[in-house]
């Protein structure tokens, strides 16, 4: 059954810290104060570190820079990227909680049609904090939000649900459409606000969108890899998405759940759509290989944990997608650096195991 | 392929009318109906005579219909209750087919502006699906929306929708126990978004306000699974969840789409969720056994039409349901009779204008 008439969401203050990759300055912050004061925030500054990024007066933070990524890991810093937002996962790695939100710097407030302002925090937690139903579709989706439940039909036996992983959040104003969307479409805006929160189901992939994002980081923390991008590499704007195919994979694999729909942001900056083209470019031939590679992927039972899985990928995407490109076999040498680094940062309480009693 | 251009003359509206006075209903429902064909199925049950008011273009057909065209063919298939609309979809000659319950009317949008259901559930059908990777924001053909970045570009061009889903406002469409735990409990949730369920994940369709494809779905859509009680409320049914399970697992093997979502109709309170509860729980029950069977399903490379597909099918519920419960073992017959009565009686279409669209 669904959950009970709702009683205040927890805000969790001192389990969830707010992740935010920037290279500019972190002004959208004011906008969010009332939301994201009570958090800490992990600020991982990306480009020139002699740089000085101002954070607004009241926050409770840490920042780090590039000098600070290459003392922390030494040469596994090699693994974090460089002039892309995919160096965010640094954020995840350093992070001692058990929840992340991350967001982007061009993001702002939403409102919901009746003009009042999105908490988006508040229902990535909710989203969070209720199970996932990944092996049945409800097509009153979220069974677990107030006013809904399972339709007739769906399975008692399905309806206590998995432990949700993942909440991506969705955007309205600029949407997160690739280059050439953006070129033949550059006035379109996303104004259709949709009331939903769905679970994607076991086996489905997606494009998950790093703009608004929340996990556990407890139980897939070590697949939020986002990749080698930006400088120095021949492909951009695919971090997010490589992390959520790897997420997604595992996710299946462990009996996790991934939840998408609500809440909304308010994406106020447009990117320019020629520079786009050129990071994405290889990304849009290469992903017609990357789609099957994932979509055929197998990960033997003996993987029990996140790590164990992602070095599993990591090793049959050197195998498989090497031959696409040399790029890959250096991704799949990075994913496995990654998970070294991870389990030295995060001796102990770091990897995430099957849960109990899940299909 | 391409967005495809639905004449209305290619869609027949089928109501199965469970309620002899549909008055009220059809006048509900006139301004989105009256430019369409309609086919009535009388439930072979109902004593009165119909009431149907005057300004629609429809043919009625009752139990002396059925039991014509039907006649010696089957003994294992029962048009009666919800069952009796299949009879409609049967005899129809167009390409498409919507049905709604004759307790449901149109609906308001979140502007307070009437919902037309025929209309939506007509552009579901006419616009590509895109199982095969899930798009975040939904519907990529909806005006205002496209696909977001990281969708394959290779699979952006989607495939034939045979299945269009809509959603129900008021009385949600829950099972007994769900509702009678919560009485009071209404949707007032209007969520504006049409998606293609993934290829691969299955659902529980509600018949209470469906559109589909003829030619592909027709043959699937069928009520085999006749609960023993089976009832004049939704609540005491499931004859919907097993076809729509049949289609989906069809639809995932034959490469078509499947969609969720808009439109919504309004459904009238109707019926005791805690009576209905005490008379028919097996339908429930016998889920726990359905949808694992659904999910174990796997088709041959040789069925490449949905009546190959259905016999496929027939002969694993035979073989992996039959003998845990009777009910299945009538399912499995009425399912191999019904194909028989869809090639000799259901198969093509007559509106020949426009070829049917790969």
């Amino acid at each position: 059954m669904a959950a009970p008439p709702s009683t205040a969401t927890p805000l969790l203050k001192d389990e969830l810290d707010i992740v935010i990759p920037t290279i500019r300055n972190l002004d959208f912050l004011e906008m969010w104060r009332p939301f994201f004061q009570p958090y800490h925030l992990i600020i991982v500054q990306d480009g020139d570190p002699s740089k000085t990024i101002k954070v607004p007066d009241g926050f409770d933070y840490e920042l780090y820079n590039r000098n600070d990524i290459n003392k922390i890991l030494g040469p596994k810093a090699s693994c974090i990227s460089f002039k892309d937002s995919a160096c965010r996962c640094f954020g995840y790695m350093v992070s001692k909680k058990k929840y992340i939100f991350t967001i982007d710097d061009d993001c702002f407030v939403a409102k919901d049609p009746s003009g009042k302002q999105i908490n988006a925090l508040e229902q990535h937690i909710k989203n969070l904090l209720s199970p996932s139903t990944p092996f049945f579709f409800n097509t009153l989706y979220d069974p677990f939000r107030e006013g809904a439940d399972y339709v007739r039909g769906y399975p008692f036996s399905l309806r206590e649900g998995v432990p949700t992983a993942v909440s991506h959040g969705l955007w309205l104003n600029i949407p997160d459409y690739d280059a050439p969307t953006q070129l033949v479409k550059p006035l379109e805006r996303n104004t259709r606000f949709v009331d939903a929160v769905l679970t994607i189901p076991k086996g489905t992939l997606f494009p998950m969108c790093g703009m608004n994002l929340a996990f556990d980081r407890d139980l897939i923390g070590p697949a939020m890899y986002f990749g080698l991008m930006g400088d120095g590499q021949p492909i951009g704007r695919y971090d997010d998405m490589w992390a959520g195919w790897c997420v997604k994979v595992t996710c299946d694999h462990l009996g996790l759940g991934v939840k998408t729909g609500l809440p909304y942001i308010w994406h106020s900056k447009a990117s320019n759509p020629f520079v786009n083209l050129k990071k994405e470019y290889n990304g849009i031939f290469w992903q017609e290989e990357i789609i099957p590679f994932f979509q055929s992927v197998s990960l033997p039972k003996d993987c029990t944990t996140v790590q164990k899985c992602y070095v599993e990928l990591a090793k049959l995407v050197k195998e498989k997608l090497g031959k696409v490109d040399p790029y890959f076999v250096k991704l799949g040498d990075a994913m496995v650096t990654w998970i070294e680094a991870w389990d030295e940062l995060n001796p102990a309480g770091g990897s995430a195991k099957r849960p109990n009693g899940t299909a | 392929m391409s967005q495809t251009n639905i004449g209305d003359d290619e869609v027949d509206i089928v109501i199965g009318a469970l309620h002899a006075d549909l008055t009220s209903f059809l006048n509900e429902w006139r301004p989105l109906f009256s430019r369409f064909h309609l086919i009535i199925v009388k439930d072979p049950d109902l004593k009165e005579e119909l009431k149907i008011p005057e300004g629609f273009n429809l043919h009625v057909y009752t139990k002396s219909d059925i039991d014509r065209v039907v006649g010696l063919s089957s003994t294992a298939i029962n048009f009666s209750g919800y069952s009796c609309r299949y009879f409609g979809y049967l005899v129809s000659r167009k390409k498409y087919i919507f049905s709604v319950d004759d307790d449901c009317i149109p609906a308001k949008d979140n502007k307070g502006l009437s919902v037309d259901a025929v209309d939506q559930h007509i552009t579901n059908l006419a616009t590509p699906a895109t199982p095969f990777f899930f798009n975040t924001l939904y519907d990529p053909f909806c005006k205002g929306a496209d696909f977001v970045r990281g969708y394959p570009f290779s699979l952006r061009s989607g495939v034939t929708c045979a299945l269009s889903c809509g959603l129900w406002l008021n009385l949600a469409d829950h099972d007994a126990p769900t509702q009678a735990l919560k009485p009071g409990h209404r949707n007032s949730r209007y969520v504006d978004a049409v998606l293609t369920v993934p290829a691969g994940a299955l659902m529980p369709v509600s018949g209470v306000n469906i559109a589909f494809n003829r030619e592909l779905a027709g043959p699937a859509l069928f009520p085999g699974l006749r609960l023993a009680a089976e009832g004049k409320l939704r609540w005491e049914t499931v004859e919907d969840i097993w076809c729509g399970l049949c289609v989906k697992v069809i639809c995932d093997h034959l490469g078509h789409g499947v969609k969720t979502g808009l439109p919504y109709v309004w459904r009238n309170d109707r019926g005791n969720a805690i009576e209905s509860l005490k008379k028919e729980w097996e339908g429930v029950k016998l889920m726990e056994e359905v949808v694992p069977f659904f999910q174990s399903v796997r088709l041959s490379q040789a069925a490449v039409t949905t009546e190959d597909c259905m016999l496929e099918i027939v002969a694993l519920v035979k073989e992996r349901l039959a003998a845990l419960d009777p009910v299945f073992a009538r399912a499995a017959q009425a399912m191999a009779d019904w194909i028989k009565l869809w090639k000799a009686v259901g198969s093509g279409s007559g509106s020949g204008s426009s070829p049917s669209n790969g």
